[in-house]
């Protein structure tokens, strides 16, 4: 079903697409915000600009954007997949807690903050090109990805990686000779193992926006991860 | 603060007027703003149209523009724009002025009644140059003594404040959504080479009509989403300088810091942002430019008491261009786009669409990072 979403308001946008049987395409979409949150069953294809929270606790449908999309793609999503054709803004997949997101582009900051896992529930992010400061923040679970591709001169990610991070996996497309880390992360390069792991979620990544999987994984890939599963335990007693 | 705070979109709801501290609500904000390069003029209706989508951020309790190169056949002339609570207030306003000023133009500020607005003090605007007798007597240059008239008005005169007192410049601003303040003040009718616009969401302060953004002094002007935590710090060192804040919110000593940083102390914009959004020791300390790191370490030690925490977001307006600027976090939303000489700043992309479906080459800037765009030399 098509849906013109020109000049709806957000909540009535939001209701006409929670009764569409089936997929839907929005079009002229400009700044409505939560798009599809909560939904669990559909495809769902943007056009325009989604406004912020776009998926915010998603459930399982399949959102692909063919631009930018704002602040907090998939915030606190459960489940499902986000595709965005463009960059994101800041604080993309906001405690996510399952579910895959993928970015052709540009991350802003704070993209992963206090994503999470448990047991069968690993979200996964794979951002395309650079992500901006403070990546991963608080990190307790799941997977980050940043490619770094087209970045040139640009660092892949901005200030502060990782900072409180103390679960969970991050790879960097990059030697990160560059990049400071605080000291409860350890930072290595990727070995064959992390590559199998890797080359799953990558795959995925270059199947939806065309990119050579071997060309990309032809780079050196730096692993990070937290020390220890307690990372604050002598932070105020020691237990 | 709390970070997890900062992605919270709540409803909009009623709310009492309250004073600061009675009351408490999640913020939210927008901003817009754009400029042409070569100065050719855009109508405010672009502008006012650029708050539409971002609706939700504001809460309806404040909204307001700045406009530059509105006044053209004005343009040598300060244009102060003045609330009164009363026509007595202004007639006593008046005699002062014209002790101090010569007053070209005195009139009403053109509104549309609309059922949005309501409750409008008596909103007037004079086009005036100071009487250089007087300000020479005091050895004062002429703008440092429009800078201590606003002051003194809006500091001890009762019921009378001035909002706006640059020149070939105006704010309109007032209690309301912004897409309703535009159409108040018949934005429409006014051409200007650059405009900034502000949705407001007050956090910690009342709504009231001197409190809505733009806040200005001289030509500067600054519409900022956030709130400022080291406020207190920052208005006890910007009050040993002669700067009253009168306006019970916090934006307004961005305003006065910027006019100290660059007017008084002759910063360039690059350097007054580097002060108030200043890097961290850590970043300043792994610096590898020497040159950079050096004037990095003086700033912050020069200005620590102007470092502003806390989230924002603004856009700077002066005579002739715009400056964009996140805090050092970036614990705001920022982005920015371009088309042919327009450059569109805004909270949100969807704003920035709006005013140009085309928009090229949409960024967002680090925070700290300022972006200066300015009118190309003799297009103003």
């Amino acid at each position: 079903m098509l849906l013109n979403a020109k000049n709806l308001n957000y909540r009535v946008l939001n209701e006409t697409l929670r009764k569409v049987d089936g997929d839907c395409n929005i079009i002229e979409c400009c700044g409505q915000r939560y798009i599809a949150a909560g939904m669990s069953d559909q495809n769902i294809t943007v056009n325009g600009i989604p406004g912020n929270a776009l998926g915010a606790y998603l459930n399982g449908a399949t959102i692909t954007v063919n631009a930018n999309a704002q602040e907090a793609v998939g915030d606190t999503m459960n489940a499902g997949k986000i595709v965005v054709h463009g960059n994101i803004g800041d604080a993309a997949g906001y405690a996510m807690r399952g579910g895959r997101i993928f970015v052709k582009g540009n991350a802003g900051y704070r993209a992963g903050i206090h994503m999470k896992a448990y047991k069968e529930k690993q979200p996964v992010m794979v951002i395309g090109g650079t992500a901006g400061s403070f990546l991963g923040e608080y990190q307790a679970g799941g997977i980050i990805i940043v490619l770094g591709l087209g970045a040139k001169e640009k660092e892949i990610v901005g200030f502060f990686p990782c900072t409180g991070m103390h679960g969970g996996k991050m790879f960097l497309r990059s030697d990160c000779r560059n990049v400071r880390f605080p000291s409860q992360v350890t930072a290595r390069t990727a070995t064959k193992s992390d590559l199998e792991e890797l080359e799953v979620y990558v795959s995925e990544y270059c199947d939806l926006f065309g990119y050579d999987i071997h060309e990309v994984l032809s780079s050196p890939f730096t692993v990070i991860t937290p020390d220890s599963k307690s990372p604050y335990k002598q932070m105020y007693v020691a237990n | 603060m709390n970070v997890f705070a900062l992605f919270y979109f709540p409803e909009r709801q009623d709310i009492d007027m309250k004073m600061e501290g009675q009351v408490r609500i999640p913020s939210g904000c927008a901003i817009a703003a754009v400029i042409s390069r070569d100065g050719s003029k855009m109508s405010g209706e672009m502008i006012t149209n650029a708050m539409r989508p971002m609706h939700d951020r504001s809460n309806g309790l404040g909204g307001g523009f700045a406009g530059y190169g509105i006044y053209p056949e004005y343009k040598d002339f300060y244009a102060l724009h003045m609330f009164f609570d009363e026509r007595a207030t202004r007639k006593s306003c008046e005699t002062f002025l014209k002790e101090r000023f010569e007053i070209v133009k005195s009139e009403r500020i053109p509104t549309r009644k609309i059922p949005a607005i309501t409750d409008e003090p008596v909103i007037w605007r004079y086009f005036a140059a100071p009487l250089k007798s007087v300000f020479a007597d005091l050895q004062l240059t002429e703008e440092e003594f429009v800078a201590r008239t606003v002051m003194k008005i809006n500091t001890e005169m009762k019921g009378a404040y001035v909002f706006s007192s640059g020149k070939n410049m105006g704010t309109f601003k007032a209690v309301g959504f912004p897409e309703d303040v535009g159409i108040f003040y018949k934005l429409e009718e006014y051409e200007g080479y650059s405009w900034t616009a502000h949705g407001r969401y007050p956090t910690n302060t009342p709504g009231w009509w001197g409190g809505a953004h733009p806040f200005t002094l001289l030509d500067w002007s600054v519409v900022h989403n956030g709130e400022i935590s080291s406020y207190d710090a920052n208005r006890r060192f910007i009050e040993m300088f002669g700067y009253k804040c009168t306006l019970q919110t916090d934006t307004e000593v961005i305003t006065y810091i910027m006019d100290y940083l660059i007017r008084v102390q002759g910063l360039t914009l690059g350097e007054a942002a580097s002060v108030i959004a200043a890097p961290f020791w850590s970043t300043i300390e792994g610096k590898t430019d020497l040159d950079d790191k050096r004037k990095h370490t003086y700033l912050r030690t020069m200005f620590p008491s102007l470092l502003i925490t806390g989230p924002f977001s603004i856009v700077l307006g002066f005579n002739g261009g715009l400056m964009a600027l996140n805090d050092r976090l970036k614990l705001r939303s920022m982005v920015i786009g371009e088309k042919d000489d327009r450059v569109f700043i805004a909270s949100e992309e969807a704003a920035i669409r709006t005013m140009e479906p085309n928009a090229e080459n949409i960024w967002a800037p680090a925070g700290g990072e300022p972006v200066i765009i300015k009118v190309k030399d003799g297009a103003f």
